[in-house]
C-alpha cells in the first residue's frame, strides 16, 4: 500500500521517537483534533510510547461523536416517515438518538441503508421516483463537498425527491472555544489532516497568532503522527506559535479550490449545537436559502422537542482535555460501546470508544 | 378468435412460488427434478422422511445456516459456503464430516434458475469435500419474509483418532497459527455488497479444511490443542472466546499476521479492520511450542496453507485478553467487537 506504508516504519517512527525524547524539557499538554488520529494513536500503541511529559487529549473531531441529539432525532424521525429511504455513511447508524439509534429503526422497518457516497442517494432517488430521498450530512468541512456536490447534481438533473439533513460541523470555531475557555488546558494542536486538504491551512493563522498556540496540520498514520507531536513540541519548547504542515504529501496552503466552491455556493455557515460541548456559534453548515427545497428540515417541516443528554456522562470534560476516559465513573460499566451514554463512546473513533477497544483492558 | 382456457401450471416454473413449499405435486416435482436427481445418492434416493445408518465410534455433531447476501460473490456462493461451513465446523473438532442433511428456506419469487445453479454448486462442493447429502427440507416463504434463499446443513462425522482438541489443554508458551491469510470472504463479500460495491480481485477463501486437518492431525495429534475456523466476528473474536474460556492471554504480532496487500488497502478504504472482518477457508490452530516450527512448514506444503504462520503465543500475562503488538512496536488489546463493523465517514 503505497502512501501507507512508508508512514508505518519502525525505524522512521524510532527516529522521531528518539528526537521527540531529545527535545523534551518540560511537561505539554496537545490535542489531536481528530478522531482518525485519536484512533490511530490508541491502536498503534503510540500513546505509551511517547515521552511522559507529553500529555494527548483528544478532540472534538469525530463528526459522529458531536453530532447532536437533537439532529440525530430528526434523523429518526425522518427514517421513520413513511414512502422515506433514509441513507447515512455507516458509523452513524450505532448512535443513539434520545430514544434509539438508526440500528434500532431499521430492524424495526424503516428504510434505511449505508452507502458510501451521497452521489449514490442521487441515484437512489432517480430510481424510486415514488419515494423520498433523505441523505444524513454528517461530517467535517471533510465531507461536505461530497455532501454539497450531490445537491448540485440533484438540482441539475431536475431531482425533486431528495434532500440532506445537514448537521456539519467545522474545526476552527471548536477550537476557538476550547481555546476560549477560562480553564483551557491545550498548548498545542495537532489540526486534523483531513479537514485541511479540503480547506487549507490558511484559517489556523488568525488562531495561532490570537491564543499563541503552535498548530500543526497532521495526518494518520503513526510516523506522521510523531513528525506531528514532535514538531508542536519543538515549536513549545522554543516558545513559537506558528501553524506547520507536517501532512504536505495531501495538504496544500490554499486548500483544494474546486471542493471550496461546491460547500459555499450549497451551504451557509450557521450556528451548530454538539454534542457534549453545547452550542457554538458559526460552528456549522446549513442547505442556502437558494436550495432550500433540499433541505429536509424544511421540506419534512420537522419540529421535535430539544432532548437533553444523559448527565452522567462527562464528553464535555473529555473533548476540552479536562479529563480521561478511564476518569469517567460510567467507562465500561454504565457506558460500553454497546450502550454509549455520550458522544465519545458512540463511534470507533470517539476518544472512549478508542479506549474502551484497544487500551481499557490494559489500563484495569 | 379463438379462446383459450388458461389452466394452472402444476409443472415447475421460472420462479418458486408458495406453491413449491405446499407438500403437494408442485413441491414433489421441484424437488425430483432440481434436488433428488442432482444430488441422487442411496439416501436420497428412498425418498424418506430421513436418512439411516450406522456409525461407530466417537462422532462430531454440526449445524450451521447460511443466509448471505448476495448469494454469488467472487469466488464463491451460498451453495459453497453450506457445504464447506458444516464440514470446516466439524473438523474443528477433529472430526471427519462424512454424511450432511441440507435444507432450503426459499423466498417466493427466486429464479429457479439461480436455485439450480446453486445446487449445483452444492454438488460440486459435497463431492469435492467426500461428504454425502443424505437428508433434507424446503420450505417456500412469502415474499419480503425472507432474503431469497436460506441455507442450513447439519453434519456429522468419525473423530480423528489422535485428536484431543480442547482449550482446557492449552497452556502459556503455546503457539497460536493461521493456515492462511485472513479478511479475504469478508473483503469478497463487502466488494459486491449493494451500496458498497469497489472493484477489486479479492475472492472469498471459501474452501474445505477438513483434509487439511486429518494431515495435521496424522502427524501432530495430540500437539494440536485448539482449532477454529474464524468465520463471523474474525481473527479477533476467536481469540478472544479462547482467552476468556482459558484465563489465559495471546500475545499477537501485527507484523506477521497474512494480510493479502488488497484485502489490507479495501480494509483501509472502508474503515474496517481485518482481525474481525469473516473468513470461511481458514483456521486457527494453538499448537504446543515444540512441533510449531514443523507443524507449519507441513502446513505451508499443504494446498489452502501457504500462507500460513505463526502469529502469536499464549501467555500468562494479561490473563483474558488478547494484545497485540503493532508494527512500530506498541500495544493495543484486541477486544471483542460490539456488535457490526460499520463502514466509517471519512
Amino acid at each position: 500500500m503505497k502512501y501507507i506504508s512508508e508512514y508505518r516504519d519502525p525505524q522512521l517512527v524510532k527516529k522521531y521517537l528518539h528526537e521527540l525524547y531529545r527535545v523534551t524539557t518540560r511537561p505539554w499538554t496537545l490535542m489531536e483534533i481528530c478522531g482518525g488520529q485519536t484512533h490511530s494513536l490508541v491502536k498503534n500503541g503510540l500513546l505509551d510510547m511517547l515521552p511522559p511529559q507529553i500529555n494527548m487529549v483528544h478532540g472534538p473531531g469525530c463528526p459522529v461523536c458531536v453530532t447532536s441529539v437533537g439532529v440525530l432525532d430528526e434523523a429518526m424521525w425522518l427514517a421513520q416517515q413513511q414512502d422515506v429511504i433514509f441513507c447515512s455513511f455507516g458509523d452513524m447508524l450505532r448512535v443513539p438518538g434520545s430514544s434509539q439509534s438508526l440500528l434500532h429503526a431499521k430492524a424495526a422497518g424503516a428504510d434505511v441503508r449505508i452507502l458510501y457516497s451521497p452521489l449514490e442517494a442521487v441515484q437512489l432517488a432517480i430510481d424510486n421516483p415514488s419515494k423520498e430521498v433523505v441523505f444524513f450530512a454528517v461530517g467535517f468541512e471533510t465531507t461536505a463537498p461530497a455532501n454539497a456536490l450531490s445537491v448540485i447534481q440533484a438540482a441539475a438533473r431536475g431531482v425533486t425527491n431528495y434532500s440532506i439533513l445537514s448537521s456539519h460541523v467545522l474545526v476552527p470555531p471548536a477550537m476557538e472555544a476550547i481555546l476560549g475557555d477560562p480553564s483551557n488546558v491545550i498548548d498545542g494542536f495537532l489540526a486534523a489532516g483531513h479537514v485541511c486538504t479540503i480547506m487549507g491551512t490558511t484559517e489556523y493563522d488568525p488562531i495561532a497568532l490570537k491564543y499563541k498556540v503552535p498548530i500543526v496540520v497532521t495526518g494518520f498514520e503513526p510516523a506522521d503522527l510523531l513528525q506531528g507531536i514532535l514538531m508542536t513540541v519543538s515549536q513549545l519548547e522554543k516558545g513559537t506559535y506558528k501553524v506547520e504542515n507536517q501532512y504536505a504529501r495531501m495538504v496544500a496552503r490554499e486548500g483544494n479550490a474546486m471542493a471550496m466552491k461546491a460547500i459555499h455556493e450549497v451551504f451557509d455557515v450557521s450556528d451548530r449545537m454538539w454534542r457534549g460541548i453545547g452550542a457554538i456559534p458559526d460552528s456549522g453548515y446549513e442547505v442556502k436559502d437558494v436550495y432550500k427545497q433540499y433541505n429536509a428540515r424544511l421540506k419534512f417541516n420537522i419540529h421535535l422537542p430539544v432532548r437533553e443528554e444523559d448527565p452522567d456522562c462527562i464528553s464535555g470534560d473529555i473533548m476540552r482535555g479536562h479529563k480521561k476516559p478511564v476518569q469517567c465513573p460510567a467507562f465500561g460499566g454504565r457506558c460500553r460501546p454497546e450502550h454509549p451514554l455520550g458522544a465519545p463512546m458512540v463511534s470507533s473513533e470517539g476518544a472512549c470508544a478508542a479506549y474502551y477497544q484497544y487500551k481499557s483492558s490494559v489500563c484495569s | 378468435m379463438q379462446l383459450t382456457c388458461p389452466l394452472p401450471s402444476s409443472g415447475v416454473g421460472e420462479i418458486i412460488t408458495l406453491g413449491h413449499g405446499s407438500g403437494g405435486l408442485m413441491t414433489h416435482q421441484l424437488l425430483q427434478t432440481e434436488v433428488f436427481d442432482l444430488l441422487h445418492n442411496d439416501w436420497l434416493d428412498q425418498q424418506h422422511d430421513g436418512a439411516t445408518f450406522s456409525l461407530n465410534g466417537k462422532v462430531a455433531f454440526s449445524t450451521d445456516s447460511y443466509v448471505v447476501s448476495p448469494l454469488f460473490f467472487p469466488g464463491g456462493n451460498i451453495g459453497d459456503l453450506a457445504i464447506n461451513g458444516t464440514v470446516n465446523d466439524l473438523a474443528m473438532c477433529g472430526a471427519m464430516a462424512r454424511y450432511l442433511s441440507l435444507s432450503f428456506i426459499i423466498e417466493e419469487g427466486l429464479e429457479i434458475s439461480l436455485f439450480r445453479e446453486v445446487l449445483q454448486h452444492i454438488k460440486a462442493a459435497a463431492q469435492a469435500a467426500g461428504v454425502a447429502i443424505v437428508t433434507g427440507d424446503t420450505k417456500v416463504v412469502e415474499r419480503g419474509k425472507g432474503d431469497q434463499l436460506f441455507v442450513n446443513t447439519s453434519g456429522i462425522g468419525h473423530i480423528h483418532p489422535r485428536a484431543a482438541i480442547h482449550h482446557n489443554r492449552i497452556v502459556p508458551g503455546d503457539v497460536v497459527i493461521v493456515s492462511g491469510e485472513i479478511a479475504t470472504h469478508g473483503m469478497a463479500i463487502m466488494s459486491v455488497r449493494k451500496g458498497l460495491e469497489f472493484e477489486t480481485e479479492v475472492c472469498s477463501d471459501t474452501r474445505p479444511l477438513h483434509q487439511m486437518v486429518g494431515k495435521l492431525l496424522d502427524c501432530f495429534g495430540e500437539q494440536i490443542k485448539f482449532l477454529r475456523d474464524p468465520t463471523r466476528g474474525g481473527l479477533a473474536s476467536v481469540l478472544n472466546e479462547m482467552t476468556e474460556a482459558t484465563k489465559l492471554g495471546v500475545m499477537m504480532n501485527e507484523d506477521s499476521l497474512p494480510v493479502n496487500e488488497q484485502v489490507a488497502a479495501a480494509c483501509e478504504m472502508l474503515g474496517l479492520d481485518p482481525l474481525y472482518v469473516a473468513n470461511e477457508g481458514i483456521m486457527v490452530a494453538i499448537v504446543s511450542e515444540a512441533v510449531a516450527p514443523t507443524l507449519l512448514e507441513v502446513l505451508r506444503g499443504m494446498k489452502g496453507g501457504e500462507q500460513a504462520a505463526i502469529i502469536g503465543t499464549v501467555t500468562k500475562e494479561h490473563a483474558g485478553k488478547v494484545v497485540l503488538q503493532s508494527r512500530i512496536g506498541g500495544h493495543r488489546v484486541v477486544n471483542f467487537l460490539p456488535g457490526e463493523q460499520l463502514p466509517r465517514i471519512c
